[in-house]
């Protein structure tokens, strides 16, 4: 385990056992006013959203300010923050309505802005300074010294560069007082994010104001020139040339993250489903608190890992909290791969009296099949559909149909909100 | 019309003086250890002589500290910068906010070139950094002539834009190079491949051939261009921008200095006679054309091309 800071308290002896005091933050991505309220229900102590301008993901929902509004008020009810992702690197023609736009996060309520670019900073300082600033890892954040140059900027937060190990983060806590966030989970930019323009040369799209369309994970064959004569690396039955990086999943490493008073731990993915929001959410979120409650006794248990199979659409690998990544933590010949399970529907209702849970629809289940259930007040358990009737009460051979409500039997109950997914 | 600086990247000492009779007015040298991309290994007794040589010729010598740094080198910086000051450098090309702490700490005043390459996209932020220290934005390589006009008519700092050569797409700090060999088990590869700069990755899809090296900045790939507008100077000069740089990173010395003859006889035709230049302009496109290697065509970078997002 690292070094604990000196600086800042992250535990405390109660009734003679250690408990940590200093919780950090589990921050999770909202693509959507739905996933926003997922990601809070199943456990996120904040989330992060984009607006209609200046995010970087131009293909995700992204909220209007009445959405926004929603949210934040929303978010209040379970005393969770809600921060906009600004973090594009504006071109001169960006700069028009930006004060505007700033000044309506400012009267939505959000908590804080996640921001790249200096005029961003700057003008968000000047029409909305109650609006939190937050350094976006599109900076590449990666030594103390320029983290102790942002907290001389004022800034209230700093997001790492993905490529920080855990003993450099360790240091910039020991130099400088300010919040630290870091990624614990999700897909990764193999390139430093920010100096990455593949995506502007190949398909005319500017990946750093939200058009990126992942070349890093296509295939390339490797060439040798040598005086004007090339010769081909890569042979007709080798794997092509990739650069693809696996997920990160730091799960193992949150306890080591506790311990050097990382102040919120961000799960990446706003173009995630809900299944995969509640699943990822869920599972840190028990890591987290367990932790915390009993660090003496505290144990990965090998179900959370299970858990998160179930959405993975990629193999995954703790880059670079653990260090510098080797190539096995880079994808060769493969293209990710389909998670182990669908989600096949949300709880709308349940009644105890009858047994019976409403559900909507998200993926084909048919009686017979075994499905299980898992929700942020419950422990996961499996299920064998019986009959499976409409809301008019037919009798249905299948849920076929995406968003269709349907009702069966369940053994033990469930509520509002809560998933059920089928093994594949 | 003011004439704007030639810039340019030697390989080493010696190239310095064949480029000063070409007619270069300013030298980027450094060190891969602090600095990315660079044409040349410049150690620190060798930086010294360059800045000799060139004060001697009336140049200039920009030193690169635009490494992305980690805790390890970002404490090195103080002392390095303090070496750059003693030798009587010009300037500092930067990119990490670490390298504008330790000038603040060490060489107060020292004057800084602000060069993130891909992130210098917009007049403001060029002189946010200006307002730290900056005497100088250098902008982005993906960007459109009216965006770069437009920015220079409205930051104070000086501009300097790269008018030739390849450009960086792609910077990871993994090995991917290596990483490969590796998963293929070509271990000859692997021991070479540090230092090796004659890898293309091919892109079949756009039959387009792109450089790729490692060293200890990580993995860079580069354009499989090389951007040339020697026969578009025109408006960048009339609108003032104060330094042309012609970038010779994987480049032969020889075609540097040809390269570098080339722009020297467009950028003085097009200050004192606009119109001979419009005569001989596209015969100095075609001169330039002459020295590339067969599979890197010339092209325009992104002056004239429109991205979406």
């Amino acid at each position: 385990m690292m070094q604990a800071l000196k600086n800042d308290r992250i535990a405390e002896i109660v009734d003679g056992k250690r408990v940590i005091v200093k919780k950090p933050e589990l921050l999770a991505p909202a693509g959507t006013l739905e996933k926003l309220k997922i990601a809070i229900h199943y456990g996120a102590d904040a989330v992060y959203i984009g607006g209609q301008e200046y995010g970087l993901r131009s293909n995700a929902g992204n909220f209007t300010f009445e959405e926004m509004r929603e949210g934040v008020e929303f978010a209040k009810t379970y005393g969770a923050k809600v921060y906009v992702t600004t973090n594009i690197y504006a071109h001169n023609e960006n700069i028009d309505g930006l004060e505007e736009y700033l000044r309506g996060l400012g009267e939505v309520g959000v908590t804080g802005i996640i921001v790249a670019d200096p005029l961003i900073i700057e003008t968000c300082r000047r029409v909305a300074p109650n609006v939190e600033v937050h350094l976006s890892t599109q900076q590449s954040l990666s030594n103390w010294r320029a983290v102790k140059y942002w907290k001389e900027e004022g800034l209230d937060r700093v997001v790492l560069a993905r490529e920080t190990t855990g003993e450099e983060m360790r240091l910039m806590k020991e130099k400088v007082d300010i919040e630290i966030e870091t990624f614990i989970h999700g897909a990764m930019c193999i390139a430093y994010s920010g100096r990455c323009v593949l995506s502007n040369h190949m398909t005319a799209r500017d990946s750093n104001r939200g058009g990126c369309c992942q070349s890093c994970r296509w295939d390339y064959n490797l060439v040798e020139i040598e005086d004007g004569s090339e010769t081909a690396i890569t042979q007709k039955e080798d794997s092509p040339f990739a650069m693809s990086p696996k997920d990160l999943r730091l799960l193992q490493s949150i306890p080591g993250m506790i311990e050097l008073g990382i102040d919120s731990l961000k799960i990446e993915g706003r173009m995630k489903s809900i299944h995969y929001v509640a699943t990822v959410v869920g599972v840190y979120r028990k890591v987290i608190d367990a932790y915390c409650a009993d660090p003496e006794n505290f144990e990965i248990r090998s179900e959370w890992l299970e858990e998160l199979e179930k959405c993975a659409n990629r193999p995954a690998a703790p880059a670079f909290f653990e260090g510098t990544p080797g190539a096995d933590e880079q994808l060769f010949g493969v293209h990710g791969k389909k998670a182990s399970h669908d989600f096949t529907g949300l709880v709308v209702d349940y009644d105890a009296e009858t047994q019976m849970v409403t559900l909507q629809q998200r993926n084909f289940f048919r009686p017979g099949d075994t499905v299980e259930f898992f929700g942020p007040n419950m422990d996961t358990f499996t299920q064998v559909v019986g009959t499976i009737v409409d809301e008019d009460g037919n009798e249905l051979d299948a849920a076929r149909h995406p968003l269709q409500i349907v009702q069966f039997k369940v053994d033990r109950p469930v509520s509002k909100d809560d998933m059920m997914r089928k093994g594949l | 019309m003011k004439k704007p600086e030639l810039l340019v990247t030697p390989g080493s000492v010696e190239e310095i003086k064949k480029q000063i009779e070409a007619g270069a007015d300013a030298f980027v040298v450094g060190e891969q250890r602090y600095g990315l991309r660079l044409a040349g290994e410049f150690n620190r007794e060798q930086i010294k002589e360059a800045v000799a040589l060139a004060h001697a010729h009336g140049k200039k010598v920009y030193v690169a500290v635009n490494a992305i740094f980690h805790n390890k080198i970002a404490e090195e910086l103080d002392e390095y910068v303090a070496f750059v000051k003693e030798a009587g450098a010009d300037a500092i090309i930067f990119g990490d906010p670490a390298v504008v702490m330790a000038v603040r700490e060490t060489i107060p005043g020292f004057p800084l070139h602000w060069s993130p390459e891909t992130i210098a996209t917009n007049y403001y932020t060029a002189d946010y950094w200006g307002r730290r220290g900056a005497v100088r934005a250098v902008l982005a390589r993906e960007l459109s002539m009216d965006a770069i006009i437009e920015t220079k008519e409205n930051a104070e700092v000086q501009i300097e834009v790269q008018v030739h050569g390849m450009t960086c797409m792609f910077q990871s700090k993994r090995p991917l190079l290596g990483h490969y060999f590796e998963y293929m088990g070509k271990n000859m590869e692997i021991e070479k491949r540090q230092g090796t700069q004659n890898m293309l990755l091919h892109d079949p899809e756009r039959n387009n051939k792109y450089p790729i090296y490692e060293d200890q900045n990580g993995t860079h790939i580069m354009s499989p261009n090389d951007m040339c507008i020697i026969d578009e100077l025109q408006d960048l000069i009339e609108a003032g921008i104060d330094s042309f740089k012609i970038d010779g990173v994987l480049q032969t010395e020889e075609y540097r200095v040809e390269i570098t003859k080339l722009y020297r006889k467009a950028i003085d035709l097009c200050v004192t006679d606009q119109d001979q230049y419009e005569e001989e302009k596209s015969e100095l496109f075609k001169a330039a054309q002459k020295h590339q290697q067969k599979h890197r065509p010339l092209d325009s970078g992104f002056f004239f091309k429109e991205t979406v997002y």
